[in-house]
């Protein structure tokens, strides 16, 4: 669009993207720093779980119950397979399909609630109402129920839970959103004759994305973790996928015996979500700008 | 004032020597007040007056020996009656507070427990300290409160924060700063945020109990105008530092700094007025309500003369807002007609062709929510130009650097975001973006309310020269009879939702006037210091003959 | 009628509303299911004969609505019907008489964990608030930050596995029964009430410390200060007053809280309460006790939240005292 013709100069932004995160990387506080070289390392392992795994997902490779050795260095599980392996396997699934299923629940919650604080009036009312009722339900104790009804299935298990963590992600959106179409912006886009898409993906979301992606990191511990509290209740992902939760369940009779097996996998979860909460905090200070106390 | 020789008198009351306060922010200390001298005689009303980011809030807590959090005293002393409020201990400090030291706060709603009755917050301290019995300070709340003219001295005490006006919420506060009868009371701007009207009360109310009793005040504000009723004499600070200190009098009379003059910049503005019967826009006997109970609009009608500019003036809840949004067709009137060169406008926002809309601009009172905070110059102003007028690419940015030129920013703004620029900068590009419909009205809404007076000045300033150029009419709403003067051609004065006076401003501002103009007209403070007293004796008159 | 008590009643009639929208809710899940729950129970293969004899023998053939009023009319009066499990014989399970113990343990065990949270997270809370950016608010922040994340089994498992299984001083397992004395109760539910108490403290005092923060940034706090009001009489007579509602709020967000932690809870520690049920009876779709445990914790949880509503409006001096 730069033509010799042209007088104007295209003149380049003065900090490119890339710059700022650079600038803010730099600033970044230590728990930040241990939570994002924590995740990269999750999003490898993962990532390359075929490549890492000394064993293969469900690969029966010795006796059941082996102390670690050489060959299997978390030792081995109730019918033999490499717990070290299944730790690495159950990375790619417990986090995918969490991440599966938190980024259906803002699809459909933050959809709704960019639409309900646009439009207002009975539709927002009609949502809004639905959603106080379903709020109502604690999750774990609704995808519970759920559960029981139509069976247990992955298939389920992710639209469930992607449904009702919706309802979540609706309420914030609807928040910030409406926070947003307040603004004189958004009615002076209104008052030029801009249509809905204009206002909503050039005016609103812009606004609105720094909240959301605060809040996706925040969903997805609270998706991952009840995510893992099911499969350890036994009703959640199923065997023989390797996944966390079902780990813990599996290998917790050997507490009894001294041997701190469930705790590898509980572990694993754990330092998870701490380390998303960190980036989560940081993150948080940064977009606010507060610093609290004062 | 003819008192001015009997109260400044005697040894100095607070002596401030080359004071330095810093704030945290963006994880650095930066100074705020950087080196101020202060001295204040017993007595005696200091004014300190300063635009924003001056620092005189953050001077006036100071002289409390009190810095809010996230600010640091790093240099300098603080002498009290003798005392170093520095070196003294929060103890020593605390017993100070309240009972010697007093301090009004600008906004009395937030500033009063909403949990407690406003009068066991009026004594609290006098009880607190033992200064006085719980029914003898009680009592002399009671006093105190009809001498501050507050209805129902009596048991307006026994109210809860709630339950009384902002303006009435102001006098009581001055009584709670009084209660102990302090040396020293620091007024922290108390009467911003009130209409004009009800400015005028409080300033007297206050203005007659601090000579009554004596009492040394430090009055904060960034009005001219108003300081110059309640002061002694004035500091002037800019950036922290002080720009120019002498009497009252002597200032308003020869101000020795460049800086000062610009403080009233808006009042030396002055357009000559011109007519003109070729009608824009006619609003028609309009009503308009929100929920349908009670009108906000009542049968008014406003004429909008093409190229000139019509100042809509009134206080909150005028109507004048509302006013906007009935022409936009955000609001569709209940009654009446709205007319655009001779043809009816539709109600409805929606029902209006894109042609209509890029016709009547509009621009706000504040840029900072106008403005997307995530888009840069390039498309603010570039999305009019492409979505009315079809330019796109080259064309387009041309267009923008151009229309950057006339309101005076050159092309490097292009690519900067909302954030990257003043408070005036942004001002422009709202202007910029409006001018880029190539409108034939543009309604500006408060426009100036929210920015210095000097930057107000040239705000104001462009727009006039931009209304030459392309013969733009202008719908100026606005509460500020300064900016009304400065701009227009006709003047609609609005009070509850109904046009009082509508007409050419010589008309408009000259009497007779109806009671309502009368009474705001009256109510704006003067750059001159014996206005207050003025106005008082001659409302006093009036109210004397008329019973 | 007196503000406060129109609110009140206001808040109250909501609080039914929302009870009943949520039975409905609870209620009708069985409904939603594609093909009807008696042909996904019994499989593809199942004949409509049989079909048809499962649906009477769980009276499922009569329409969802009446089958409503009976469920929430009896559910009302505390019966719940009749459990699925051991159908076929003549033994018929009651779901009353099978939640009743154990909704007795489980609110032993939330008790428990309640009265050592609430006053300990409140107190630390308001502690980390009034020494803002002190050594103590930076430890308290970062420990919470980091137990806030953890799993409920986590920290059930290190527990277990330092004080039951390496220093012996519980059992790792909280079987009790009827019979069990109250003292030997206590002890037992000690390590899964301590879990309870690690997981709900962090969030708690988070939330305290944020809300008497906001309590303090208040422009009336900073004119008491400048009125020469001494430290401890700012908190007691300005902030205490406007401090209930907040405070109020953040205990009943964790007391709900922890009604959903016990689920987990009480799975790792074989603790018999009406969580463990709930579970069992999910893995056997026994639908009658699924769904008057979710209405036991729907209804738990929508009560703690409308006693937070209550304490708000009639501590609000604006309600109390109308203009």
């Amino acid at each position: 669009m730069n033509t010799a013709t042209t007088p104007v100069r295209t003149i380049k932004a003065r900090r490119s993207v890339f710059e700022n995160i650079r600038r803010n990387l730099k600033t970044a506080p230590l728990t930040a720093w241990f939570g994002m070289i924590v995740i990269l390392l999750y999003a490898i392992c993962a990532i390359f779980a075929p490549l890492l795994a000394p064993y293969g997902e469900s690969e029966i490779v010795g006796k059941a119950y082996q102390l670690s050795s050489a060959e299997n260095w978390l030792g081995t599980d109730q019918i033999g397979r490499d717990t070290l392996s299944r730790l690495i396997f159950g990375a790619r699934n417990t986090i995918g399909i969490a991440l599966i299923t938190t980024l259906l629940s803002f699809l459909i919650g933050g959809s709704l609630g960019v639409l309900a604080a646009l439009k207002r009036g009975l539709l927002d009312q009609g949502i809004s109402r639905v959603v106080d009722a379903f709020l109502a339900i604690p999750v774990l104790i609704f995808a519970l129920m759920m559960l029981a009804v139509v069976g247990k299935s992955l298939i389920n298990l992710i639209i469930i839970l992607a449904l009702l963590d919706a309802t979540r992600v609706f309420r914030l959106s609807r928040a910030v959103a409406l926070n947003s179409v307040v603004m004189d912006y958004v009615e002076s886009a209104k008052l030029r004759g801009e249509g809905m898409g204009w206002i909503v993906f050039k005016e609103i979301v812009p606004n609105i994305l720094p909240p959301l992606i605060t809040e996706f990191g925040l969903r997805f511990c609270f998706v991952f973790l009840t995510i893992s509290a099911l499969s350890f209740l036994g009703v959640g992902i199923q065997p023989p996928t390797a996944d966390w939760g079902s780990m813990v369940a599996e290998s917790k009779s050997l507490i009894s015996f001294g041997r701190p097996a469930p705790l590898y996998p509980a572990a694993a979860i754990a330092l998870l979500t701490v380390a998303v909460n960190f980036v989560v905090d940081w993150f948080l200070h940064k977009t606010s700008g507060l610093r609290d106390g004062h | 004032m003819v008192t001015d020789k009997k109260r400044v008198k005697g040894e100095a009351l607070l002596d401030i020597k080359g004071l330095k306060i810093d704030g945290f922010s963006d994880d650095v200390w930066n100074p705020i007040v950087k080196g101020i001298d202060l001295t204040l005689k017993r007595g005696e009303v200091l004014g300190l007056i300063g635009e924003s980011g001056a620092g005189k809030s953050t001077l006036g807590l100071a002289a409390m020996g009190f810095a809010r959090p996230g600010c640091r005293i790093s240099g300098g002393s603080i002498m009290f009656d003798g005392m170093d409020l520095i070196a003294a201990s929060e103890e020593q400090r605390r017993a100070l507070w309240g009972s010697r030291i007093a301090y009004v706060a600008q906004s009395a709603a937030a500033s009063f427990n909403p949990a407690h009755h406003i009068i066991d917050q009026t004594v609290e301290t006098a009880v607190a300290h033992n200064i006085m019995t719980r029914e003898k300070a009680e009592a002399d709340a009671r006093d105190l409160y009809k001498r501050l003219q507050l209805p129902k001295p009596d048991t307006i005490g026994d109210r809860f924060p709630h339950q009384v006006s902002g303006g009435q919420l102001q006098r009581a506060m001055t009584a709670m700063a009084m209660s102990c009868r302090p040396d020293l009371i620091i007024f922290d701007e108390p009467t911003t945020a009130l209409d004009v009207t009800t400015q005028v009360e409080v300033l007297a109310a206050m203005r007659d109990i601090v000579e009554q009793f004596d009492t040394a005040a430090i009055y904060i504000t960034h009005d001219l105008a108003v300081v110059a009723q309640m002061a002694h004499r004035i500091m002037v600070l800019r950036y922290g530092n002080l720009v120019e200190e002498s009497a009252t009098r002597a200032m308003l009379k020869a101000p020795t700094q460049e800086y000062t003059r610009s403080l009233w910049a808006v009042r030396k503005l002055q357009k000559p007025e011109s007519i003109s019967d070729d009608i824009a826009l006619r609003i028609h006997n309009v009503d308009a309500s929100y929920s349908g109970a009670v009108k906000v609009l009542d049968n008014v009608t406003v004429q909008v003369p093409r190229g000139r500019t019509v100042a809509v003036v009134g206080e909150s809840g005028s109507g004048k807002s509302t006013l906007a949004r009935a022409i936009t067709g955000l609001l569709p009137p209940s009654r009446g007609e709205i007319y655009f060169n001779g043809k009816p406008l539709p109600r409805e926002l929606k029902d209006r062709d894109k042609d209509t809309l890029r016709r009547i601009q509009m621009i706000y009172q504040s840029a900072d929510t106008a403005l997307n905070p995530r888009q840069k110059v390039r498309d603010i102003i570039g999305r009019p130009l492409e979505f009315y007028l079809g330019l796109k690419g080259a064309d387009r940015d041309r267009r923008v650097v151009e229309l950057l030129e006339s309101i005076e920013l050159n092309e490097s703004y292009i690519d900067r975001l909302p954030g990257e620029m003043s408070g005036g900068q942004k001002q422009r590009i709202s202007i910029a973006r409006a001018l880029a419909a190539e409108p034939e009205i543009i309604i500006c809404d408060e426009v100036t309310s929210a920015l210095d007076q000097i930057v107000q000045e040239e705000i104001l300033s462009l727009l006039m020269r931009l209304q030459k150029k392309t013969n733009v009419s202008y719908l100026f709403i606005t509460h500020d009879i300064a900016t009304v003067r400065a701009i227009s051609d006709e003047i609609v004065v609005m009070h509850q939702g109904k046009v009082v006076q509508q007409g050419p401003k010589s008309q408009v501002l000259s009497p007779p006037f109806p009671a309502y103009t009368e009474l705001l007209l009256s109510s704006v403070p003067e750059m001159d210091p014996d206005w207050l007293t003025g106005l008082l004796a001659k409302r006093s008159k009036k109210a004397k003959v008329s019973a | 009628m007196h503000p406060v008590l129109r609110t009140v009643l206001q808040r109250l009639g909501l609080g039914i509303v929302t009870l009943l929208a949520v039975s409905v809710i609870i209620f009708s899940s069985l409904e939603m299911l594609p093909g009807g729950y008696a042909e996904n129970v019994l499989g593809q293969s199942a004949t409509p004969e049989t079909v048809a004899a499962f649906k009477r023998d769980l009276g499922l053939d009569r329409p969802a609505t009446v089958r409503y009023f009976e469920w929430i009319g009896n559910a009302l009066q505390g019966d719940f019907g009749s459990s699925y499990s051991g159908l076929s014989g003549s033994m018929k399970r009651d779901v009353s008489a099978t939640i009743a113990p154990r909704l007795y343990n489980t609110f032993f065990l939330a008790a428990m964990a309640a009265l050592i949270a609430v006053p300990l997270s409140l107190l630390l809370g308001a502690m980390a608030a009034l020494y803002r950016n002190s050594w103590f608010d930076r430890i308290v922040n970062s420990v919470t930050l980091t137990t806030i994340a953890m799993p409920e089994f986590f920290i059930a498992y290190i527990l277990v596995y330092v004080f039951a299984v390496k220093l012996k001083l519980f059992y790792p397992n909280s079987t009790v029964s009827i019979g069990t004395p109250f003292v030997e109760h206590l002890y037992r539910a000690a390590l899964p009430a301590i879990t309870m108490t690690l997981v709900i403290i962090a969030h708690m005092m988070r939330m305290t410390r944020a809300a008497i923060i906001n309590l303090l940034a208040s422009p009336y706090i900073e004119m008491a200060q400048l009125k020469g009001v001494s430290k401890s009489d700012v908190i007691r007579q300005h902030a205490l007053p406007n401090a209930w509602a907040p405070i109020a709020t953040v205990i009943a967000f964790n007391l709900a809280y922890l009604v959903v932690g016990v689920v987990v809870v009480e799975v790792v520690f074989v603790y018999p309460g009406i969580g463990q049920l709930m579970v069992d009876a999910v893995s056997s779709r026994d639908m009658p006790v699924v769904q008057a445990c979710a209405l036991i914790f729907a209804a738990t949880y929508i009560l703690l939240n409308l006693l937070a509503d209550v304490v708000s409006i009639v501590t609000n001096p604006r309600l109390l005292h109308p203009k």
